[in-house]
């Protein structure tokens, strides 16, 4: 499967696409956007993908407790054991998956990710999930669709749309992981 | 990671490392409900033991299970090995049934390095006579890297019957990668020959007495004693044994407070260790079970699931 992000790649090649305001803005709209959707933050659970949807969903909760004062409950999940190309790369090891003690049954679980490309880590994630419980509802949030999808896939939730070439790379970089906010099209 | 696990050489630290942190996802797994990954969905192992061992091989097929993979077990009791055919045509004839990997027991020393060569498929050894048990050495470090944090400069009392032992042979190894310091403690009669030259090579202690030990233990690792390897009398009678070089009550009482106690199982209680230090708030000896089928899964993940090798 193509890597959607090179994060070892050097910083200063490309073109920015989204500075950290714009990710900060785009992170705001989207804790709106949730909160509209499901009427408020109850029965909700952000659930990042590993790697980089993990700080995102909890930047999103972050935001969402500072527009409703209320606690929203994260997790993380990691979908490396449902991949559909495992044979064809080498192992290795999973990340950690987490979720609240309470379980993902009868939650509106918010899956976050940074980009989505081809939409088969989505439906790892989607495996993974029903192996853990079953929520009432699924979501997807990301903060970058970049197309060329190659299942029926489509995020609820995109802080922003990048048509891009299959040629091109798109670099996601977050505080938490890599020191700055940028996403950068290379 | 080498493609088969058949001796704690073939892992380097940073390989056991991935193994152990792998095993962890594994070990939540088996908290759920589902306990199920399709990690090796399609791939067919083969439980092949020419020796008894329900714990190792309901271990594996457990594991083995729990990651999707279809797995068969196969005894040497009442199969062909049985009738007279050689070790290599049984485990061709296996192989050629279009196996992804083979889980093999058996008697001898080497018979699973013997076994890697005739085949292309992974061989995970699973207890070679006198030889090595690399899964039940990584379980056992697994063990004790969740109770202790770390092994770096911690100390591991291997006591009992190292002569005949396997998982003393891998626990040495793997502890001493891990960065412990270990002591082996046995009767001189159970103490493996040529086992200075050997200490020496490998970086251990040695010592017959074992209450002079385990005070400084922060860790203690009881060895069954294993009577049905052992062709003559190797002490004088199991009251003896158990005076020398038992975890008896008393000595449970001199171990530093919280020091975990393994034992690979399965226990001759009133033997080598007490019911009092079996059944101890810090025996961690059904730790050791759980940690086993996450730990083969890990390693079951590692070498079956990733890229497919040009045989």
């Amino acid at each position: 499967m193509p890597a959607p992000q090179t994060p070892e790649a050097p910083a200063s090649t490309g073109r920015v696409v989204l500075d950290a305001g714009d990710i900060s803005r785009a992170l705001i709209r989207i804790s709106h956007e949730i909160l509209e959707r499901n009427k408020g933050a109850e029965d909700l659970l952000l659930l990042g993908l590993h790697t980089r949807g993990v700080p995102l969903a909890r930047r999103l909760a972050a935001n969402i407790a500072d527009v409703e004062g209320t606690t929203v409950a994260t997790g993380e999940l990691d979908v490396t054991m449902y991949r559909d190309d495992l044979r064809s790369n080498p192992t290795r090891a999973p990340h950690r998956t987490q979720v609240p003690a309470g379980g993902i049954d009868g939650k509106t679980v918010v899956l976050v990710d940074d980009v989505l490309y081809s939409g088969r880590t989505i439906r790892a994630a989607l495996d993974a999930l029903s192996d853990l419980g079953r929520p009432a509802v699924v979501r997807l949030a990301v903060l970058v669709d970049r197309g060329h999808r190659e299942l029926p896939i489509r995020a609820d939730h995109v802080g922003k749309n990048l048509p891009t070439a299959r040629s091109e790379r798109v670099s996601l970089r977050l505080v938490e992981t890599d020191g700055e906010d940028e996403v950068r099209i290379k | 990671m080498n493609k088969h696990l058949l001796s704690i050489d073939d892992l380097t630290t940073d390989d056991i490392e991935q193994v152990f942190t792998t095993a962890a996802e594994m070990h939540d797994v088996q908290r759920r409900e589902v306990k199920k990954l399709p990690a090796l969905r399609g791939r067919t192992v083969i439980n092949l033991f020419f020796e008894d061992s329900t714990r190792t091989r309901s271990s594996f097929e457990i594991a083995g299970k729990w990651l999707s993979a279809d797995v068969i077990n196969l005894s040497a009791k009442g199969s062909s090995a049985s009738k007279g055919e050689s070790l290599r045509d049984t485990v061709l004839t296996v192989t050629a049934m279009g196996i992804d990997g083979l889980v093999v027991r058996h008697g001898a020393s080497g018979a699973a390095e013997q076994i890697s060569r005739w085949i292309d498929v992974p061989v995970i050894n699973a207890g070679d006579g006198t030889h090595e048990h690399p899964t039940q050495a990584l379980l056992d470090g697994y063990t004790l890297t969740r109770r202790l944090g770390t092994l770096e400069g911690k100390h591991v009392a291997i006591v009992g019957d190292l002569t005949h032992s396997r998982v003393f042979r891998s626990n040495v190894k793997s502890l001493t990668k891990l960065g412990a310091t270990v002591t082996a403690v046995a009767p001189p009669t159970l103490m493996p020959s040529g086992v200075t030259a050997w200490s020496e090579a490998a970086g251990f202690a040695t010592s017959y007495d074992l209450d002079e030990v385990l005070p400084q233990a922060d860790a203690v690792m009881m060895l069954r004693v294993q009577r049905e390897r052992m062709s003559g009398g190797f002490f004088p009678t199991a009251r003896e044994y158990t005076v020398g070089y038992g975890l008896t009550r008393d000595r449970l009482a001199g171990l530093k407070p919280g020091t975990p106690i393994l034992h690979p199982g399965p226990m001759n209680r009133g033997l080598e260790i007490s019911a009092d230090a079996a059944d101890a708030i810090d025996s961690v000896v059904l730790d050791q079970v759980s940690a086993g089928v996450a730990v083969r899964m890990s390693v079951l993940y590692h070498l079956l699931a990733g890229e497919e090798t040009s045989a």
